[in-house]
Parts: C-alpha cells; sequence; structure tokens
C-alpha cells in the first residue's frame, strides 16, 4: 500500500490549476482515481488552462455531468465545432478520426437525429431475443476451447473474441476475416508507437477499411434488404446517399462503439472480482446476481473515461460560467465515484440497489445505443464462465490501456479453475 | 390516494396507489414493476421508462411537446407512438386516479 499513499501524497499537493486530467499515463498507471478523488472534494467544475489538447474544462461530480449530458443544445458535440473527444481519439488533429471522419455521435440534430434512428433499431431489443442464442453459443465455444490451469491471455482469448464475433454478427461481416475489425477498431485509439508505426501506416489502414467496407457496401446497397447494420445504413433514404467519409465515419463508430467498451468490461469485471473476493463468493453462491453484477461491472470499468462538448453559448454549470467556444470534458469515470449520488460509490458491490445508475452510457440523446448488447453480452458471458469455473483467477499485472478515453486493458493475464 | 394501472406487454396488470406529487416513474420503481427501468434516476435523460398513455387519458396527462427533450429521447425508442409519454414526466395527481399506462414490448 506504500505505493499508493506516495501517490495520494503527490496529488495532494500537485496545485489545482496544474492537474491535467487527460493525461494518458494517469489511466495507464491507474492512478488517476486520486486525482479525481481530489477534483471531486475541491475542484468539481474546473479549468485547465495548458494541455497537449489546448485548456478545456473538467467536470467530476455525477450531476454536474447529467446537467451537460441533458443539455445538447447548450453543449454540442458537433464535429465542427470540435466533436466529441478531447484531443480527438488518437489521430493528428487535422485528421482527426472523431472530426475529420463524420459519424452521428459527433453531429448535433436535426442530422444526428435522422442518422441514429436508422441504427438503433439492429441493438433494439426484439432484434437482440434473436440474437442472443447465438451469441451464447459462442461464448460457450470460446470457453470451452481455453486450458485449465495455464496462463492465458484473458482480453485477447476471452474479451476480444466475443465482442469481435459479435460485432461481426451485427456487420454480417466475413467470418474468417473477423479480426480485421479488432485491428481497425484499435487503429482509430492507436498513436504512433502505441499500437501502429506511423501516422502513413494508420492512414494505409484506415484507407484499407474504408475500401473494405465500401465493397461489402456496394454488394448490399442493391440487394435484398437484410437485417445487419451495413444493409440497415445502405436501405434507408436517411444514410443511403452518406458522402464516403461519412459513410466510414458511422462505421468506424459502429465497430469502435461494439467493440473496445464491452471488451473492458468484459476484462475489468474480471479483474474487480478478484480484487474483491468476497463479491466473487457471492457471485458462485447465487447466480442470479448477474443481470446486476453486470451494471456494476458496467460502472466499476467505465470503458469510455470521458466524452466531450463544446458550449455554443454561455452557461453555468456548479457556479462556474462556461464561455461560448470553450471546451467542457465530462469525465464519467469520476461521476461514477461520485459518492454524493452513488452510495458506497469507492465500492465494487455486485448486488447494490440501484446499479443501473451509472453514468457509463451517457445520458440525453448521445445515450449509448448499444446499450442493452453489451448488457447482454456480458450477462452471457458470466452466465456461462460460472457454469464451468470456479474461479478466472488473475495471476499476474493486467496491463491498461493508455488513453484518457478508452479505459480498458491490453493484457491480462489469468489462470482458470475448472468447477 | 390515486391508483394507477400499469399493464404489461403480455397483458398483466400492476394496480398501484400513488401519492400525489409522485411521478409515474418513481412509483413504478418502488413497486418494482417490469419494464420500467429508470436508469437515469427520473430525469428525463435515458427514456427506459417509456409508457403508452392509454387514449382516453391523454387530454389529462398532456402530450409529448416537439423539440423538448422528452420528445427528443422518445424519436430514438423502440415502437415510438403519439401516445407515447416518459414515466418520469407524469406526475401522479387526484385528477389522474385511475390512469392506465402500457409498456412496450420493447422495454424489459
Amino acid at each position: 500500500m506504500s505505493v499508493n499513499q506516495a501517490i495520494t501524497e503527490d496529488v495532494s499537493k500537485i496545485p489545482l490549476e496544474e492537474m491535467d486530467l487527460s493525461n494518458p499515463l494517469l489511466y495507464q498507471n491507474d492512478t488517476i482515481g486520486e486525482y479525481f478523488r481530489r477534483m471531486r472534494a475541491e475542484a468539481p467544475v474546473s479549468y485547465c488552462a495548458k494541455s497537449p489538447h489546448g485548456p478545456y474544462w473538467s467536470v467530476t461530480k455525477f450531476n454536474d455531468i447529467m446537467r451537460i449530458e441533458t443539455d445538447h443544445k447548450t453543449f454540442s458535440s458537433d464535429a465542427a465545432r470540435g466533436g466529441i473527444a478531447l484531443g480527438g481519439i488518437g489521430v493528428p488533429t487535422e485528421a482527426s478520426a472523431m472530426g475529420g471522419l463524420e459519424m452521428f455521435i459527433a453531429m448535433d440534430p436535426p442530422k444526428h437525429d435522422e442518422q441514429r434512428k436508422v441504427v438503433s433499431p439492429m441493438v433494439a431489443p426484439h432484434n437482440l431475443e434473436a440474437l442472443e442464442p447465438i451469441i451464447r453459443e459462442r461464448a460457450a465455444a470460446i470457453l470451452d476451447s481455453l486450458p485449465i490451469g495455464e496462463e492465458i491471455d484473458w482480453v485477447d482469448r476471452v474479451s476480444i473474441e466475443l465482442t469481435t464475433m459479435t460485432l461481426a454478427t451485427l456487420f454480417d461481416f466475413p467470418w474468417e476475416e473477423r479480426r480485421k475489425l479488432t485491428r481497425w477498431s484499435d487503429m482509430v485509439t492507436a498513436t504512433p508507437g502505441n499500437g501502429v508505426d506511423s501516422w502513413e501506416q494508420w492512414q494505409e489502414e484506415m484507407t484499407e477499411c474504408g475500401m473494405y467496407f465500401k465493397g461489402l457496401w456496394d454488394q448490399r446497397v442493391g440487394g435484398e434488404q437484410k437485417h445487419d447494420l451495413i444493409s440497415m445504413l445502405a436501405g434507408s433514404p436517411a444514410t443511403s446517399n452518406m458522402p464516403f467519409p461519412e459513410f466510414l465515419g458511422n462505421l468506424i463508430l459502429l465497430i469502435v462503439g461494439g467493440n473496445d467498451t464491452t471488451r473492458s468490461s468484459i476484462s475489468g469485471g474480471v479483474l474487480a472480482l478478484n480484487e474483491n473476493p468476497a463479491e466473487y463468493v457471492k457471485l458462485m453462491n447465487d447466480p442470479s446476481l448477474i443481470p446486476g453484477m453486470v451494471s456494476e461491472i458496467i460502472r466499476w470499468q467505465t470503458p469510455i473515461a470521458s466524452m466531450m462538448r463544446t458550449a455554443v453559448c454561455d452557461a453555468e454549470v456548479g457556479g462556474k460560467t462556461i464561455r461560448e467556444g470553450e471546451k467542457v470534458v465530462m469525465w464519467y469515470l469520476s461521476g461514477n465515484r461520485d459518492s454524493e449520488v452513488i452510495e458506497r460509490a469507492d465500492e465494487f458491490l455486485i448486488d447494490r440497489k440501484n446499479p443501473r445508475q451509472h453514468l457509463s452510457f451517457g445520458f440525453g440523446i448521445h445515450r449509448c445505443v448499444g446499450n442493452r448488447i453489451a448488457e447482454l453480452q456480458l450477462r452471457i458471458i458470466w452466465e456461462e464462465i460460472v457454469k464451468r469455473f470456479s474461479k478466472v483467477e488473475v495471476v499476474g499485472k493486467p496491463v491498461r490501456s493508455l488513453s484518457h478515453i478508452i479505459h480498458g486493458f491490453t493484457k491480462m493475464p489469468v489462470k482458470l479453475h475448472a468447477r | 390516494m390515486p391508483k394507477v394501472t400499469y399493464i404489461e406487454h403480455n397483458g398483466t396488470e400492476h394496480v398501484v396507489a400513488v401519492d400525489s406529487g409522485t411521478t409515474c416513474r418513481d412509483a413504478a420503481i418502488d413497486n418494482d414493476i417490469p419494464g420500467i427501468d429508470g436508469d437515469c434516476g427520473g430525469v428525463c435523460a435515458c427514456a427506459t421508462c417509456h409508457v403508452y398513455v392509454d387514449p382516453a387519458w391523454l387530454d389529462k396527462t398532456g402530450r409529448t411537446v416537439a423539440g423538448e427533450m422528452e420528445a427528443e429521447l422518445l424519436q430514438f425508442a423502440e415502437d415510438f407512438r403519439e401516445n407515447s409519454r416518459l414515466a418520469c414526466q407524469i406526475k401522479v395527481t387526484e385528477d389522474l386516479d385511475g390512469l392506465v399506462l402500457r409498456i412496450p414490448a420493447g422495454q424489459h
């Protein structure tokens, strides 16, 4: 514990105005929690004048974040104003994936509304009912293929595998090539030296991604109407004539949305249960706790640590005046630890009373469109895990993602114990 | 105390006595009515308390207003209809004694 104490002392000595919550190292070394704790207590809405991404406001408390989420008329997501992610996502500003490519998450109404409505039926509950047996069969096959008692990487063997399979199903993507989806999803958040060698390589791979999807699109645009996401986009008047950057942008949005996020929660849940053995015992004694546990895992992990908005007029948040044109970062990861709203917020409790009350899916018109499918995958994988293994034991230090946005893991060594 | 009837998509009825001033979302949560999650805590931010107001009651509950948050959220809800409302935006009064709300099939 001495390491943690040292970190705490350091954090308390940093002048508030020098705290830059967008420093990705704080997420990789998992010290960000102490920073958030101090911000919530001392400066819940605060201005960071200097960061590699320029100046921005940080909002760290649950209700202040909710205030911004539900006021999209004041707080814009429009890519032209700055988009939805501080610093874009990994990409150089001039070609930012969240700025240069157009996707409905980075639009305001009315265009946002038209495009979102095309995609949302795909992940509506009646479609998910049809998907459940397929996902369960695949989850079972993944788990049955794993060796007992040997060290394996949970991120690669389970988290990535399951979410990629689900995504390939949603896209009706050529099955044998499905790991391309994983690669492209990672590419969106990659930077030279961190997942990719150079921006040239990045450009090349994203172009390949675009061409690949263009091929699928062309096949499906005139074909019979099927229920995969590409056919839906190709077949709807609101989206069938999308310019190419918009088409690619929306596909990438769906890939990242359906890949990085649930992947991180599948891994994060294993770690949380290992760090809280009493909760693991509760789970094994009563698997009917799984649906609530799924929400708790999503809160605890908060796979998207932050999103950004830009004020279109002066506005007040938490007693501070945010000026027109200023950027506002909502730190969901912090809001999800706000004990003024969430009881015992610092504890991972799989049977807590209101587990669905968390910010991980966002709120308002940009609320995660795939939240039900995320929950579905997590519920199924855990139902299948407890049937097979008495414990998924974390046997080495997990490696965390270097990002202030994607809050996840790149490696998690585990050993499986048979039931 | 006014009574509100919630009807699940499979036809199961739940009649609940509700204090005036309580929202139909809060009353549903307090009484464990299946199909109303109310994830956002009842602040018109998530559309997980979508209900269909029985047409006979629409004038008393009121309808959504285009351009306002409730309507903006509901347009993305599965099977959005003219009598769709968010239960968190309907406050129970004596006038609403006997109100009937139906829960969409797509809301689990």
